[in-house]
């Protein structure tokens, strides 16, 4: 584990590394996060993306992508998390790394609003497309709908 | 002989299969973009089951997010139960009795033989084969019996405790749950008597919506699905959550990842968590059920992954704790979800009843897919 | 107990004694009609029944069993049902087309009956073209599920009723090809004679592969399991009837189980030595060959997963046709040499 993160830290000088309580987290900048996750993919392994969602720490005025890696068949996991500016949160696609990436990106878009650049169709995926508004941001007003007490 | 003229004008047309339709297995919508038979193009269309679980969640303490959970993939609730509450007790540390260990292991294969059975059958009601959905309906019946015998539920069961079991099993439980599982190699046989040997069943699921390794893992297809391209990957294996680790069993794979591989691997998964089974019943020990913890359950600031191997892949749960009561931030990644993301894929290229064998294949429950 | 329809019958022209000839004959004509149509519906209403138990018993099941003795008044219940439901006409549909589709369907599932020998001296119209007019009929069957596919304006509909004529037009053609063993063999086309041609021997022992083919070619006319693709539920949700609502959705059921015992009929009028058997009534020989048939064709229906629609097509084109063609020449030489030898020439 050391050495990745060595090895990560060598050639991306920008990247913060901690250990988790159950992975290692790095947080990366958003321009370089297609970097960070080849690198990942091809070299170090995690060749697997386990998961990609969003949290909106509204008091630190930031939306953070958290994204989870595994490597298969290894089993080995790692946690990169991109903060990204909660008026304009934008944040560079996996879809040409993982395809695996295209529905959740589109439901991390559909619920936190962030824009994936390069996404070939960010739509809404749960909500309706009439829908306004992203249900998981913190200041999402519920039992805001029209014709509620 | 030219049996097309090339200067025939045909048009594609569009048809909007569910959200009510026999074979979506819920409130699911594809459209498809069909020539004649053919389906040149698939469209998913989901999110008519979505109750916002991952909201709700923020604004429930964290013992009431586990009923949520039952609803998630509500044929496998135990699995949904045992991934949540061990999500919570890592960011805690806290410790599970004994007993309940075991009892988690015991329920989770039965529900995930429940799920198994559920897809089994459904998958041969897909393929018109109605004789062949009743052995499995009416094994899992007996699942289902034994957990309402357990928790008085028999699908949303809410049975695990953040720390524990919410009740210890009843005393007729383990001798019904020993005659269900001597029972079950028979369903097994009659399932592939009735089914998957029949000459019409292959014809229509081999080699459909085949699928291969790479794409797969690309795709973020997990669980049966994954296995069945070739790949034993099995997170009770590979990353042992629980107790996972002390028990003998093996992982079954098979190499053409097309439909008919999806659907036997179910069956030899079957045997094995049958297996799993009986070693737990052999090795489960007196005592608790729940460990001491705190009536307020309240994690410190932090925040936490853990994923299990459902009962249709790799369920995770990404938790965010701000120290309150209530979590700050619950994500479920959700095996079906992605699963059925890849269908595109998978299934372009077939025609109309080749889908419909493709999405029973994949096996999604649509209360997970849009949670 | 033998003569008990064909007295009647007697009866009833006897009390037309005075009457001119023409009105003889059309009294006589609407007299078989009514029976053939009792025959039809009470038909119906206790195979949707028997449908129900047998798959039930095959599957575990219990069946229906709420109404009457062992719920044999359930088709019954279902039938005034239907008739409660509304009827609904699509707003987008061809309104002429979708209303008459149910009711021509219906027409040639009757008329084939006048050919069918339910006993000795008990056939309706015994044509010497019988058999013929039977296939010439039958096939009919493809253009009303068409005018219900496509009249509805619905895509599951019209992809239900275009593999309905992709269907029933190929495979018309081995099921005419397997019955032509039979016709070489009688020597008639007249199905009296062909029942009379088989006293001593029932033409399945001669024509096993006919039989065969023409048992698979039925059941994919008939469009039941494993040939459902019409209807075909998983898929198309109901295909051409999708849109059928109440009465009209009720004669599309009522002509498929009509067309169903007039496939077995026609079977055991061809194969099955017709109304021939010791002891019992010929017409109750006649029924009992022709249950055991829906049976097979239930048991086959609950038994195989549907067929895929280009594998329903390249068996029929690749192994029926070759296959009934290939026993038409066996019988063609067969006759030849069997008449060689029992007479000396050819």
């Amino acid at each position: 584990m050391t050495m990745l993160i060595e090895e990560i830290q060598d050639h991306f000088p920008g990247v913060q590394i901690e250990q988790g309580v159950d992975m290692p987290v790095m947080v990366v900048p958003a321009d370089r996060l297609l970097a960070v996750m080849e690198e990942l993919k091809e070299k170090q392994g995690f060749n697997f993306l386990s998961g990609l969602t969003a949290v909106d720490y509204k008091d630190e005025d930031r939306i953070e992508m958290v994204y989870h890696l595994l490597a298969v068949p290894a089993a080995k996991m790692v946690r990169v998390k991109v903060n990204l500016n909660r008026q304009e949160p934008e944040v560079p696609s996996l879809t040409a790394i993982w395809p695996a990436a295209e529905v959740q990106e589109r439901e991390v878009f559909d619920l936190m609003g962030v824009i994936f650049q390069g996404h070939p169709d960010l739509k809404r995926i749960l909500c309706p497309d009439d829908f306004t508004g992203h249900p998981l941001r913190k200041d999402f007003q519920l039992n805001a709908g029209e014709g509620r007490e | 002989m030219a049996v097309i003229r090339e200067d025939l004008q045909t048009q594609e047309i569009e048809l909007n299969m569910g959200p009510q339709h026999p074979s979506t297995h819920g409130v699911y919508r594809a459209l498809l973009t069909l020539d004649g038979e053919k389906v040149v193009k698939v469209e998913n269309i989901i999110g008519y089951l979505h109750r916002g679980i991952e909201k709700l969640a923020e604004d429930r303490t964290y013992t009431q997010v586990i009923p949520y959970t039952d609803r998630l993939d509500y044929l496998a609730g135990m699995l949904n139960n045992l991934g949540y509450v061990q999500t919570v007790e890592k960011l805690m540390g806290i410790e599970v009795p004994e007993r309940a260990e075991y009892l988690r292991i015991i329920m989770a294969e039965l529900s995930r033989l429940a799920s198994h059975m559920v897809m089994v059958a459904s998958m041969a009601l897909d393929l018109s084969g109605w004789t062949a959905w009743f052995p499995p309906f009416r094994e899992r019946e007996r699942i289902l019996d034994l957990f309402e015998m357990t928790c008085g539920s028999r699908l949303t069961v809410s049975y695990m405790r953040i720390g524990g079991v919410a009740a210890d099993i009843p005393p007729g439980f383990l001798p019904a749950l020993e005659a269900f599982l001597n029972d079950l190699p028979q369903m097994i046989a009659e399932v592939n008597h009735l089914i998957t040997g029949n000459e019409i069943f292959q014809a229509r699921c081999r080699g459909v919506g085949k699928i291969d390794l790479e794409t797969a893992l690309a795709y973020g297809i997990t669980g049966p699905n994954l296995r069945a391209c070739g790949l034993p990957f099995d997170l009770r294996k590979a990353r042992p959550y629980g107790i996972y680790d002390r028990f003998e069993f093996d992982i079954p794979t098979l190499n053409n990842g097309d439909s008919y591989d999806r659907f036997v691997i179910r069956l030899l998964e079957m045997e094995q968590s049958a297996r799993i089974i009986r070693q737990a019943v052999a090795g489960l020990p007196e005592g608790p059920v729940m460990a001491k913890v705190p009536r307020v359950i309240k994690p410190p600031r932090g925040e936490v992954y853990h994923q299990i191997e459902g009962a249709k892949g790799i369920l995770g749960f990404y938790l965010v704790s701000d120290g309150s009561n209530k979590p700050y931030r619950l994500h479920i990644h959700s095996p079906s979800f992605v699963n059925l993301g890849a269908l595109p894929k998978i299934a372009a290229g077939g025609n109309i009843q080749d889908f419909v064998v493709n999405i029973a294949s994949i096996d999604i429950v649509l209360g997970e897919v849009d949670r | 107990m033998e003569n008990i329809f064909t007295g009647i019958a007697a009866y009833l022209e006897g009390l037309l004694a005075g009457a001119p000839p023409w009105a003889q004959t059309i009294s006589m004509g609407l007299l078989y009609l009514v029976g053939v149509l009792a025959f039809i519906f009470l038909n119906a209403l206790y195979l949707i029944y028997l449908e129900r138990k047998i798959s039930a018993y095959m599957q575990q099941r219990i069946g229906p069993n709420r109404l009457g003795p062992h719920g044999l008044l359930q088709s019954v219940a279902d039938a005034v049902k239907l008739l409660g439901k509304e009827d609904i006409i699509p707003r987008g549909a061809d309104k002429w087309v979708f209303i008459i589709a149910p009711v021509i369907i219906f027409i040639p599932a009757v008329m084939v009956y006048a050919i069918i020998p339910f006993g000795k001296g008990m056939i309706p119209v015994d044509l010497n073209i019988g058999v013929f007019y039977f296939l010439a009929v039958a096939s009919t069957t493809t253009i009303a599920i068409l005018m219900g596919g496509w009249g509805a304006n619905n895509k599951y509909a019209l992809l239900g009723s275009m593999r309905s004529v992709a269907q029933m037009v190929s495979y018309e053609i081995p099921l005419t090809f397997s019955i032509l063993g039979v016709i070489m063999l009688a020597g008639s086309l007249q199905t009296s004679r062909i029942v009379a041609a088989q006293e001593n021997v029932w033409f399945i022992l001669l024509q096993p592969v006919a039989f065969l083919i023409y048992f698979i070619a039925a059941t994919a006319e008939v469009n039941r399991g494993p040939f459902d693709l019409v209807e075909g539920e998983q898929e198309i949700i109901a295909g051409p009837y999708t849109e059928y609502t109440g009465m009209r959705y009720a004669l599309f059921y009522l002509s498929e189980y009509a067309n169903l015992v007039s496939v077995s009929a026609l079977a055991v009028t061809l194969f099955l030595g017709g109304w021939h058997g010791p002891w019992l009534p010929s017409w109750l020989w006649f029924l009992i060959k022709v249950y055991i048939m829906i049976f097979i064709f239930m048991w086959v229906r609950w038994t195989f997963p549907r067929i895929r629609i280009d594998h329903l097509l390249g068996f029929n084109w690749k192994v029926l046709l070759p296959l009934s063609l290939a026993n038409i020449l066996v019988t063609g030489v067969g006759i030849k040499i069997y008449q060689l030898l029992t007479l000396g020439r050819w």
